[in-house]
């Protein structure tokens, strides 16, 4: 014992059952974290070896080569030139897949070339007999110099022989370059590189040069050098196609001897399923098909288990009030923490579920055909056909919507995205969505089935995503940012879901919204709590005075309770916050009420309800026989003494909340995600104000 | 001038070594190479974007891009 455990890192092209290794190898020990500076997800977790040797296992983002072309790919150059790094490797586990050998050859070239030890993974071995592939392991061993293992992943045949190999390149330390990269394209320009920074390996140097990259442990005189030694910048992009050429030549070279295919004994079940997946007409009505059974199923599932985290943190609350001496360190545990906790866990099952589907699409390979057909149209609207996902993601939430943003390589095309995702109808505006409609809409059905509140909500759905698109489109027009966008998506071959990897990435998701975005809702709860709770001079003499001059009347406790509470509210700072909106919001038909509504919803929109509930409750004689919708119906303007949520002011409500950016989270991640406050700032005030017009004209044209 | 784009959908072609300077880097290093047979399987609505299948790679791109990329025809 008392052995260092060995660092391993983990890579090779997506859609290599890479993840599905890695699941293999490290299981639940496999922990979520976050490279410094910036968000891209660090999976690592640990592994026994034997000989009691243990190894931590980085899986790194799949990659098609050392040079990135998204921020995900760049983790893995930025891993490898540091030395220096907490993370730098002592072995390398290349996984490559043994129908696209060759492809997954040029990477594990690439990364030979770094001479750290590494070990060439073969997955889906099982289908080679299928498929008619033949590999003559010894004879590619020798030629990659390195340990080579089949293995097959899902079917979890030789992950030991994998376990055996990390150790024994990590003792045999076998370092050869497989390609020398000077030799062939130009020795003098090499040679001469060489010399710039002797202390550094020449591969390396190359790729700091041509990426732009420089580690910590180039010295800043080393850099100057290096920077001046790469001015032609033509000379470089040549050199790097020669590179690749020549990588090309080797490995063709190295695989006529030891890889073989009978291609008469391929079946063509991927191009049979593409032309229905694809195909111009059915491949699109498959899609929205898909789509509807999807939303309709997050409805139906998510609803029972939405409730039942509802009713257990109501009750909670209501169990430790009771069980607690009153106070304020009371008050904030059960009016305060835990509806905060509440509201960040009422969304999971929702999330859970979106996040279900979306798995399952990716890794059965059909996600990609959806690219395919959505990329035209997705470009009209100044986006890319990988925006398709992160919008279908900002059903759910949009805080993992705008980091699945990552995928998209054009900059443009990825800040459109991010921009325009939190106008989908997200999980937090339906409880908002739903208590409104039913005040102002009727339960009637038209046409005899068609009921006319669902009809609102889906109209409520359409407009998110219309106005999703057409913002897009004006974004498009107005945002000049210099794009070298360049497209291109592998068509994975179609496989059946492995349970272990849907369910791993969907717990991932989920523990990403309820730590990222669940943070953000608990601090701005408390604090909310806090504004509501405390207010200046009057709002501490509220109980007396209230006491004093109900002494006289016909009052129930109960009721005097309720109107302190309500009381309270309005002299509070929250209160007096709504007060002072209450100008700007009156054009809206809102009055200071709905205002503290509006101001707490900055948590999560569904905040809103709960609000209205409390400010709400001193009209009931009996709180037991009164839902918030009841509160809300009975509530009257004092003067006029109308209805407050007549259909003009619940309309004005849906169509804000439907436009207005009422989510810190979201601003948050938009914050890291685009690395200035320029953009957050702009989205929020942008779609705020069309929020405030919109709103406006409703309520204006229909009161 | 035969480029990807002005492929048929099933019609095959090899990759000419002229003007390679002009394809992406990273096309390159996904098979896209010159001497590789390209065949392309679909073309999504409006020719844009191609599916194609090139050295056993199977990848989507863009019509810009595929009209970057000579071929010699064949058969």
């Amino acid at each position: 014992m008392g052995k260092n455990p060995i660092k391993v890192a983990l890579i090779g092209n997506p859609n290599t059952g890479k993840t599905s290794l890695f699941n293999q190898l490290t299981g639940l020990s496999q922990k979520v974290g976050n490279y410094p500076g910036i968000t891209v997800d660090k999976k690592q977790g640990t592994c026994k070896l034997p000989d009691n040797y243990t190894a931590i296992i980085t899986d790194l983002p799949g990659t098609y080569s050392i040079n990135p072309t998204s921020i995900d790919e760049s983790i893995v150059i930025k891993t490898l030139l540091n030395t220096k790094d907490d993370n730098y490797p002592d072995v390398i586990v290349v996984v490559a897949d043994v129908e696209n050998l060759k492809r997954n050859l040029f990477l594990f070239s690439q990364i030979k070339d770094l001479k750290i030890p590494t070990v060439l993974v073969i997955n889906m071995s099982d289908q080679m007999e299928r498929k008619g592939i033949k590999i003559d392991l010894p004879s590619l061993e020798e030629a990659v110099n390195a340990e080579v293992v089949l293995i097959s992943a899902r079917k979890k045949i030789g992950i030991e022989q994998v376990k055996k190999a990390i150790l024994s390149s990590h003792i045999s330390h076998k370092t050869e370059p497989m390609c020398a990269v000077n030799k062939r394209i130009d020795i003098e320009y090499f040679d001469t590189l060489k010399k710039v920074v002797p202390s550094h390996n020449l591969y390396e140097l190359w790729l700091m040069i041509t990426q732009n990259n420089f580690p910590e442990t180039i010295t800043p005189e080393e850099k100057k050098r290096l920077l001046a030694f790469k001015h032609d910048a033509s000379k470089l992009k040549k050199y790097q196609h020669k590179e690749t050429i020549y990588r090309y030549q080797k490995i063709n070279e190295i695989l006529k001897k030891s890889y073989q295919v009978d291609r008469s004994k391929a079946t063509d079940v991927r191009s049979k399923l593409d032309k229905v997946f694809t195909h111009k007409i059915f491949g699109y009505v498959l899609f929205f098909t898909i789509l509807f059974l999807i939303f309709q199923s997050i409805f139906d599932w998510a609803s029972a288990p939405m409730d039942f985290i509802d009713s257990t943190f109501a009750n909670l609350s209501n169990f430790i009030k009771l069980k607690l001496p009153a106070g304020v360190f009371t008050d904030l545990i059960t009016e305060g923490i835990i509806p905060g906790i509440g509201g960040v866990l009422i969304f999971i099952p929702q999330i859970a579920i979106l996040f279900l589907f979306v798995a399952v699409l990716e890794e059965t390979g059909y996600m990609s055909r959806v690219v395919f057909l959505m990329d035209k149209i997705m470009r009209r609207y100044g986006m890319s056909g990988k925006s398709v996902i992160p919008l279908i993601s900002g059903t759910a939430c949009a805080i993992p919507a705008v980091m699945a943003t990552r995928t998209i390589s054009g900059w443009k095309e990825r800040l459109i995205t991010i921009l325009v995702v939190p106008f989908t109808t997200c999980s937090a505006r339906l409880p908002v969505y739903a208590i409104l409609i039913s005040l102002i809409i009727p339960d009637r059905k038209i046409f005899g089935f068609i009921g006319l509140q669902g009809l609102t909500l889906l109209a409520l759905y359409v407009l998110g995503f219309a106005t999703a698109i057409i913002s897009a489109f004006i974004l498009n027009k107005i945002i000049k940012v210099k794009n070298r966008s360049f497209f291109v998506i592998e068509m994975p071959n179609y496989k059946i879901p492995s349970v272990k990897n849907v369910l791993l990435e969907v717990l991932e998701k989920t523990k990403a919204f309820v730590f990222g975005a669940g943070k953000i809702i608990l601090a701005i709860s408390v604090v909310l709590w806090f504004l509501a709770s405390n207010g200046a001079e009057e709002f501490d003499n509220v109980e007396r005075n209230i006491q004093k001059n109900t002494i006289n009347k016909q009052f129930t406790p109960s009721e005097i309770t309720q109107i302190i509470a309500s009381e309270k509210l309005e002299k509070s700072y929250i209160g007096m916050m709504g007060k002072a909106i209450e100008p700007a919001i009156r054009p809206l038909g809102y009055d200071w009420k709905i205002g503290i509504a509006l101001i707490s919803s900055f948590a999560a929109r569904e905040v809103f309800v709960g609000t209205l509930a409390t400010i709400y409750s001193v009209e009931n004689k009996d709180e037991n026989n009164s839902t918030i919708k009841q509160k809300m119906a009975a509530e009257v303007r004092p003067s006029t003494g109308e209805k407050l949520f007549n259909f003009p002011v619940g309309m004005s409500l849906l169509v804000f909340y439907a436009f207005a950016m009422q989510c810190i989270g979201t601003f948050a991640i938009v914050k890291r995600e685009t690395k200035t406050w320029k953009w957050p700032l702009i989205q929020l005030f942008g779609m705020g104000a069309l929020a405030y017009i919109a709103a406006f004209i409703v309520y204006q044209i229909l009161s | 001038m035969n480029t990807i784009a002005t492929l048929h959908i099933g019609e095959k072609g090899i990759i000419s070594d002229e003007m390679i300077d002009k394809i992406p880097l990273k096309l390159l290093e996904m098979g896209c190479l010159p001497g590789a047979e390209v065949e392309l399987l679909q073309l999504a609505p409006l020719k844009d974007p191609l599916y194609i299948c090139v050295n056993g790679s199977h990848l989507a791109i863009r019509k810009e891009t595929a009209s970057l990329i000579q071929l010699i025809k064949s058969e």
